[in-house]
């Protein structure tokens, strides 16, 4: 599998240089984007400009960093300057930043080759990624399935080999939900452990930037060099649990791992089992099961749609068409200019998600929503908080099903939005969570599983990941596509 | 029926901290448009507030100045509504949790003006329409402010005018803000309605948006007060409203009605977190704070007896009363100091603008210099007024015009022999005095303070000339 130690691994001992390797992925790009749709913009010239420049450290014999020279891509919501940053909406088409973001700035100084920028539902709204201007990114296991959502087109990309890890964004899912239906690893850790300064906003208070990743082990590299404390965002804490890495192979023995019964309600059946089957792999290595009540999760989606819509109402006004993006061709005055540009470059995800958020602010409404659901979002944080005094992580389905056939999910909205009832919790009470591939539905398709932690407990929820990882080897399974190293 | 105004203020000050609010750029005005800008205050998609503490500590300061409490905890929220001078689309403003709450503004009558709140938040940029074109400037987006929001207190235009005058003069004092109605640094919205004199019931309200001038604000209320007064008297209803003030015509005229009124969807900013003020912090900017004026008012009138009208002048900026506050060091009489600066340095010192500045030729020190060699009798007054324009003139110590011999006074001796030539040498005045013309004694006493060269002590001259023409 093309992970990153087993690049690095390649690229040291020259058995491949980093502009081959770069190419390589490139080509690969050529030839499956017309069916993934992973990619919204490649860059070739960024790509092989920082190869040339590894390559150039390795023939001076320069020790090189784990990510030096591996190639990944960032979803089209960071901010990369002078390179399209789209959120793969129309009301941004055209946009090139003149600043690049925190994460990004990371990376870049550890020489990671950026192949370009994925796909998304447009400003990270959906499950689906078919919100995306520029369409759904597809499952590699089989194209007739969506990746996700919303950072889709990074997980497919991953899955599909044609970038070694990448980065996503998770709002109420949108980094675990596509690597659940993609077979890979992706983090959503807690809020505050890396910068936001960069990512588009969509929800400021729920949004964090983590890894998609092909393993534990890459997840938590990716981890530990990006969340570092960043003066540009105030909520920025950095990796207050420390490092992670070499955390990985502790013993987990004794360790408990708490099930909460409202996680398992409304679940299909083969992903229940498949959860099940996870815990039994967990006691075989020593872990103790503890099942629990957390009755509030029944108003975790509540919650999550009152306050990422209120906050998105509020974060997406400023795209008027007056600075940069879309602008409306034809219009009598600024008003209407504001008007038209607003109506013709958001789509209907979007319009429908500011109208709510603009509803629950409103005079006379605030109370009886926006106060309501931040009340609630106290009392949820305080839930979690008091099971973990009873286990150290918590095992849960990642979405209650397996990835939705093409269309499906744009057709009914509601429907959809059901389905992140798994995922939002993590996000309501700032927690960090790891979804880890546990098997494959009838079709083939891969179903996740999602492990969460303490507040800043992301080597806890990684050591069991990859515990889990090496006990059940056969659940990390590849693709068809892409770079074959 | 007679009709009492009463009106409440909302001035927005903009702080002089070097850098913006949320961001590094620099704050001067002026500057060729959107080149104080930067990613953050033209917010760029991505990019975040980081709260400038140093707007926490002028806020404070102006707080600690208005007597208001300072929060333990503050907090920002967002004020949302769309307008191409507004980057993002929400001012970042505190509604739920402002940095100060209460406080008030005294004023000569003994009224206090109860302040509801302080609150910082950032200025928006500003539209310039050239060429049938309309242009959007940053470079003022994300300027500090504080909005200084005052309870229904006021009831007359002469109390509004002295809110304003007596805001913009401690605020001022205390350095957080130039305070420049006409650059845009101080601005009011006046809110203003009527009642039947004696009526508890506050009337309808109308809100006169963007007061540039204290001239314009007495003239918007002047006329906004005639114009609810004549409605009710002609049965109307006067009708809840935002107004702007057309300086031209000196008329009011709508903006918005109440049904038009945003609705700003205020909610707690996510992306600034909650700012904690500790006590200590209060405790140190208190101690750093500098006398203020009605405190020095107050100790100018009450300890050293000076008339409460040249106590205000003294007081009217901090350049001034520190001047004087130097001046009068180890002097006998203070109100001597006041006198001079009034009397005599005010007349070279004409403009508000200069006497704000107060840049004057003889420093504090060598004013109390001559004050003190007044006090010792070593000089007179005639004496030390003339001198203090000699020094006036050239920025030289009393030192440099007064010589030996017209110091050290006069002995008995010295005065006796003066005032002995002098009823001598005026036999005629001496006579008509004699002849009950009291008023002549005044030309002898001249005589001698002439001939001592200002140096001789007229009550005892002319004591003195009494006892040589009665014996």
């Amino acid at each position: 599998m093309g992970t990153i130690a087993a690049i690095h691994e390649k690229l040291v001992s020259k058995q491949v240089s980093c502009t081959e390797l770069t190419k390589a992925y490139l080509k690969e790009i050529e030839n499956a984007n017309g069916e993934l749709n992973a990619y919204v913009c490649v860059t070739p010239d960024e790509a092989l400009q920082t190869a040339a420049a590894v390559d150039k450290k390795i023939a001076a014999g320069e020790a090189l960093g784990l990510l030096e020279g591996v190639p990944m891509t960032l979803k089209d919501n960071m901010s990369t300057k002078g390179i399209d940053t789209t959120c793969c909406s129309k009301i941004l088409t055209g946009y090139k930043p003149i600043f690049d973001a925190t994460v990004w700035e990371l990376l870049k100084a550890q020489n990671a080759v950026m192949l370009g920028k994925t796909n998304m539902d447009e400003f990270a709204m959906g499950s689906s990624c078919e919100n995306s201007c520029f369409g759904g990114a597809m499952n590699p296991f089989d194209v007739n399935h969506v990746a996700g959502g919303s950072s889709g087109g990074v997980a497919s990309a991953v899955g599909g080999n044609i970038a070694a890890y990448g980065l996503g964004s998770d709002t109420g899912g949108s980094i675990r939900q596509p690597a659940s239906f993609c077979g890979v690893v992706g983090l959503k850790p807690t809020y505050g452990a890396v910068s936001r300064y960069g990512l588009i906003a969509y929800a400021s208070s729920l949004d964090q930037i983590g890894p998609i990743t092909k393993s534990v082990e890459d997840a938590s590299i990716v981890f530990d060099a990006i969340a570092k404390q960043d003066k540009r965002d105030s909520t920025s804490l950095g990796a207050v649990g420390g490092e992670t890495y070499s955390k990985l192979t502790n013993d987990i023995k004794g360790m408990k791992i708490g099930i909460a019964r409202e996680y398992l309600d409304g679940v299909r059946d083969d992903v229940k089992a498949a959860v099940l089957d996870a815990a039994k792999v967990y006691e075989s290595l020593g872990a103790e099961i503890v099942y629990f009540d957390l009755p509030v999760l029944k108003f975790a989606l509540p919650v999550y749609y009152i306050i990422a819509c209120a906050e998105a109402s509020s974060n997406l006004g400023r795209y008027d068409g007056i600075r940069y993006g879309y602008k409306t061709a034809h219009y009598t005055g600024t008003h209407d200019m504001i008007c038209r540009t607003r109506s013709e470059g958001f789509g209907e995800e979007v319009k429908r998600r500011i109208l709510l958020g603009t509803y629950v602010l409103s005079a006379g409404y605030y109370d009886a929503y926006y106060k309501k659901a931040t009340d609630l979002r106290g009392t949820i944080i305080k839930a979690f908080n008091d099971a973990f005094a009873h286990c150290d992580v918590i095992l849960a389905p990642t979405v209650p099903m397996t990835a939705f056939e093409k269309g499906h999910a744009t057709s009914d909205p509601i429907e959809t939005y059901l389905t992140d009832i798994c995922t939002v919790p993590v996000n309501i009470a700032g927690l960090p969570g790891v979804s880890v591939p546990c098997g494959f539905n009838e079709k083939g398709v891969p179903i996740g599983m999602q492990l969460i932690g303490k507040s800043f407990g992301e080597a806890t929820i990684l050591n069991a990941a990859y515990q889990y990882q090496q006990a059940a080897p056969e659940k990390f399974t590849d693709t068809k596509w892409g770079v074959k190293l | 029926m007679k009709y009492e105004l009463v009106s409440g203020f909302e001035t927005h000050i903009e702080l002089s901290t070097k850098t913006k609010i949320f961001c590094g750029c620099t704050t001067q005005f002026g500057g060729e448009p959107n080149t104080h800008c930067c990613p953050v205050c033209i917010g760029l998609p991505g990019t975040l507030p980081v709260l400038n503490r140093e707007v926490v500590r002028y806020a404070i300061k102006a707080g600690l100045a208005v007597h208001g409490k300072i929060a333990e905890i503050a907090k920002m929220d967002r004020k949302n509504y769309c307008y191409p001078d507004l980057a993002k689309a929400y001012q970042i403003s505190q509604l739920y949790a402002p940095l100060i709450i209460g406080g008030y503004i005294e004023l000569s009558n003994g009224r206090r003006i109860r302040l509801h709140h302080i609150h910082i938040e950032e200025d928006a940029g500003k539209l310039i329409h050239r060429h049938g074109d309309t242009y959007v400037d940053y470079n003022r987006g994300g300027v500090p402010l504080i909005e200084i929001v005052s309870e229904p207190d006021i009831r007359s235009i002469d109390e509004a005018k002295e809110y304003v005058e007596r805001l913009q003069q401690v605020m001022r004092w205390v350095g957080i803000s130039d305070c420049k109605m006409q650059e845009g640094s101080m601005r009011c919205d006046v809110n203003i309605s009527v009642r039947p004199q004696g009526s508890e019931a506050f009337g309808t309200r109308t809100e006169i948006k963007n007061m540039n001038s204290i001239t314009n604000i007495a003239r918007a209320m002047e006329y906004e007060y005639d114009r609810q007064v004549d409605l009710l008297e002609s049965g109307g209803k006067v009708v809840q409203e935002t107004l702007r003030f057309d300086d031209a015509t000196g008329t009011t005229s709508s903006m918005r009605s109440k049904e038009d009124a945003h609705d700003y969807r205020y909610f707690r900013d996510p992306d600034l977190v909650t700012i904690n003020v500790p006590r200590y912090e209060v405790e140190q900017l208190r101690a750093e704070m500098p006398e203020l004026p009605d405190e020095k008012l107050e100790r100018y009138t009450d300890d050293y007896g000076i008339p409460e009208k040249d106590a205000a002048l003294l007081t009217k900026y901090r350049n001034i009363s520190e001047y004087f506050d130097k001046a009068i060091e180890g002097v006998k009489s203070p109100k001597t100091v006041s006198n001079f600066i009034i009397g005599q340095i005010f007349r070279r010192v004409e403009t508000e603008a200069d006497k704000e500045v107060f840049a004057v030729a003889t420093t504090p020190a060598q004013l109390n210099e001559l004050v003190k060699l007044l006090d010792s009798g070593k000089i007179r007054n005639n004496l030390a007024k003339s001198t203090l324009e000699k020094m006036l003139d050239t920025g030289k110590s009393a030192a440099d015009f007064i010589s030996e011999s017209d110091m050290g006074g006069l002995d008995d001796n010295a005065l006796l022999e003066l005032c002995k030539n002098a009823v001598a040498g005026n036999p005629k005045a001496v006579e008509d005095f004699k002849n009950g013309k009291a008023k002549a004694i005044k030309a002898l006493v001249g005589n001698v303070m002439k001939n001592s060269r200002g140096k001789a002590d007229a009550q005892a001259a002319e004591k003195k000339i009494i006892e040589l023409i009665n014996a």
